[in-house]
């Protein structure tokens, strides 16, 4: 790493930080508009850029697009009240954690157009010494054309076996330019493009965002909090687990966690959402808890109970709090898209190759960031279709419910591809298979006896206290 | 005390199909719903209830219940008599009035002072109702701010400086006996006869 790409690096950070959190202000305020709209109201539409001044009079108004950057300075001059006898290491930590974990897990998400590196180029070691060499240290990844260049000329021997490797197999072509060329480097769309482990480092990292609230619950002292934590990590833990089984068959179908090798690979065939419709609605349900989105906001429950796990945070820090969670739905809403909705492709419209150039990059960006907002307005629009679930119903919708259709998605997906049972064809019944499993466990939850809200006498078996309940019915008749 | 089993009547929840189940086309007519709501209020198609307010005043009707004024008789003369009895009416013990011989022939008594506090008022109406001489009025003002409790207490200047600003505006016509003062303001027999007639 030169000094240049140091500086591209931390100017890309720098933008993306920016931008991220621009949305996450405006997003705040489109979130109120579009709550406004669904209740046939208006929504914010005072604050505008006129400062109170009367000369700016026509900045007055302007949508209530100055909304958030009134909101950001009310939680800055807010009074910063820090209670008594919270420990005061954690409580302090644990926006911080919170904010940045969700920040983090921002860094592999290609939000434009990047470009996969070719599958790993051993062969060409293999070539160098005949035959595999597992004492061989510097594997060399050139991700852009100038930057092989400059490994060749540094180091004549070696681009002499990068030719000879790439006469040998078409598995070593060179990959095109990640992003535009700019000064012998180039601007990526992703902090930290061509990460082999990309999902698996997204999905780790917001995983640490239970320790945010744990924290926060825990040092603040007061059981509020502390409910408010165990109802939020007990949610995030059970919620991970579908999530990840959502994505297997995605991840056995491209071959790679590299989320830019996802994208590609829709680019190249269909949509997941095409083969995978119950892992991409999987995956939905999932991040829906894991961003503490309504109908699983059970963490905050704004309109009945004590705040949650930032009761006891005030201004700045409690804003933090907000923040991640935002950053988080926006982080989750490009994976959603990258997984399972073709990242920066339109089929026929923006492929590949389609626009060229500068143009093709941005409309690619443009694409991409567009589905994003798309899935957030639908994040949206779910808060005010849907009612919230009882806690009991949360669970069990995770450990029953989801986690059921992920095993017997996987399961059918893996022996279909491994089978192939139609041959070529065979990937359509992919979406079949999803509809049958969810029809199989829905069927089977039906046949299971309804939990009764009759009051019990001693504790009975499920049968016994249905026939009771029959009797009970039988009496009264 | 435990309710008796015998009394308890138990609904059964309808059973669920096949459909009802999964929960997907009912969260498809549910967001459906959310949508069409969300598209007419952005298109103005919608039912438009919101009022711009301080730009856009709202149409009060002409019984609204706000801030009171104390209404002037045809010589400009606060037209109260002093009677206590919208102070007697009040619920809320709000209003305080100081009584003095009238300087005026036509009546005996004139409230030297006479103050509400607006804070405590429930706004009822009650004042309005019991008053015989129709001078005390509730009008149609509601936006009243104050930036502390003494400027919320209103006398007698204030509350006629309202009738005053409300005539002017023609917002709040004096509602009845317009400016000639009631029955109950006649000094002697007169008043007495009349009134005890209207009771007969
Ligand atoms: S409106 Fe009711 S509460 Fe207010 S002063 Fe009149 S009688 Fe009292
Ligand atoms: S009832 Fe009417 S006349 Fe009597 S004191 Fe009150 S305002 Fe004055």
């Amino acid at each position: 790493m030169n000094i240049t790409e140091l500086i591209v690096v931390l100017v890309t950070i720098g933008i993306v930080f920016a931008g991220v959190m621009t949305f996450v202000g405006y997003g705040s305020l489109l979130e109120r508009k579009i709550s406004a709209w669904v209740q046939d109201r208006l929504g914010p539409n005072r604050v505008g850029f006129d400062l109170n001044q009367p000369f700016l009079s026509m900045f007055k108004g302007f949508f209530g697009l100055g909304q958030p950057l009134a909101d950001g300075v009310k939680f800055l001059l807010k009074e910063e009240f820090t209670p008594k006898n919270v420990d005061k290491v954690f409580y302090y930590l644990a926006p911080a954690v919170a904010l940045s974990t969700a920040l983090i897990a921002f860094a592999v998400v290609p939000f434009g157009p990047t470009s996969v590196l070719p599958p790993m180029v051993d062969n060409r070691i293999d070539l160098a010494v005949s035959k595999p060499n597992p004492n061989y240290q510097h594997r060399v990844y050139p991700r852009t054309n100038s930057e092989l260049e400059k490994i060749s000329a540094a180091n004549p021997f070696r681009s002499e076996l990068l030719e000879e490797a790439k006469s040998h197999s078409p598995k070593i072509e060179l990959p095109k330019v990640a992003g535009i060329e700019l000064g012998g480097s180039e601007i990526r769309f992703g902090i930290a493009p061509h990460l082999d482990i990309g999902v698996l480092f997204v999905f780790a990292v917001s995983s640490l965002a239970v320790y945010g609230v744990v924290l926060a619950g825990w040092s603040s002292n007061s059981k509020y909090s502390l409910f408010g934590a165990l109802r939020a990590s007990a949610q995030l833990i059970s919620y991970e687990i579908p999530m990840g089984m959502s994505i297997l068959v995605v991840v056995f179908m491209v071959g790679s966690l590299n989320l830019e090798a996802i994208v590609e690979y829709q680019a190249k065939h269909t949509w997941f959402i095409v083969y995978q419709p119950l892992g991409c609605l999987l995956f939905l349900t999932a991040i829906f808890a894991e961003c503490n989105r309504l109908p699983f906001d059970l963490p905050e429950c704004e309109q009945e109970l004590v705040g949650g796990y930032h009761t006891e945070y005030s201004s700045m820090k409690f804003a933090c709090f907000m923040m991640g969670e935002y950053t988080h739905m926006v982080t989750t809403s490009f994976l959603l898209v990258a997984m399972f909705f073709g990242g920066w492709n339109i089929p026929f419209l923006v492929t590949q190759d389609f626009p060229e150039g500068a143009l093709g990059w941005g409309a690619k960006l443009v694409v991409f960031c567009g589905k994003m907002v798309a899935v957030i307005v639908f994040f949206m629009l779910v808060r005010w279709s849907l009612l919230r679930f009882r806690f009991d119903q949360l669970m069990s919708l995770a450990w029953k419910g989801l986690m059921t259709l992920g095993i017997l998605n996987t399961l059918g997906a893996v022996v279909i591809i491994q089978t192939k049972p139609l041959g070529e064809l065979s990937l359509w019944l992919l979406p079949a298979w999803s509809v049958i499993a969810l029809l199989m466990v829905t069927g089977y939850s039906m046949t299971r006896p309804k939990p009764s809200n009759r009051f019990r006498t001693g504790i009975k078996s499920v049968d016994q206290r249905l026939s009771s309940q029959k009797e009970l019915v039988g009496n009264r008749i | 005390m435990a309710i008796n089993t015998k009394d308890v009547t138990w609904v059964e929840p309808p059973q669920l199909g096949l459909l009802d189940q999964l929960y997907l086309p009912a969260i498809v007519g549910g967001m459906a719903t959310a949508l069409k709501h969300l598209l007419e209020t952005v298109t103005g198609t919608g039912p438009d209830a919101t009022q711009q307010y301080p730009e856009e005043k709202p149409k009060l009707p002409p019984h609204y219940r706000g801030l009171h004024r104390l209404n002037r008789d045809e010589k400009g003369r606060v037209k109260c008599v002093a009677c206590f009895m919208c102070s007697t009416a009040c619920p809320a013990h709000c209003i305080d009035i100081v009584a003095a011989p009238s300087p005026w022939n036509d009546r005996e008594k004139y409230p030297e002072t006479f103050v509400i506090d607006e804070l405590r008022c429930i706004y009822c109406g009650m004042c309005e109702q019991a008053c015989p001489v129709d001078a005390i009025e509730l009008t149609s003002i509601f936006d009243l701010t104050g930036l502390s409790r003494e400027q919320m207490i209103f006398d007698k200047e204030k509350l006629l400086s309202v009738y005053d600003e409300t005539v002017r505006r023609g917002t709040d016509p004096v509602r009845t006996h317009s400016g000639k003062l009631g029955p109950a303001s006649e000094p002697g027999e007169a008043g007495l006869t009349e009134s005890s007639s209207a009771q007969s």
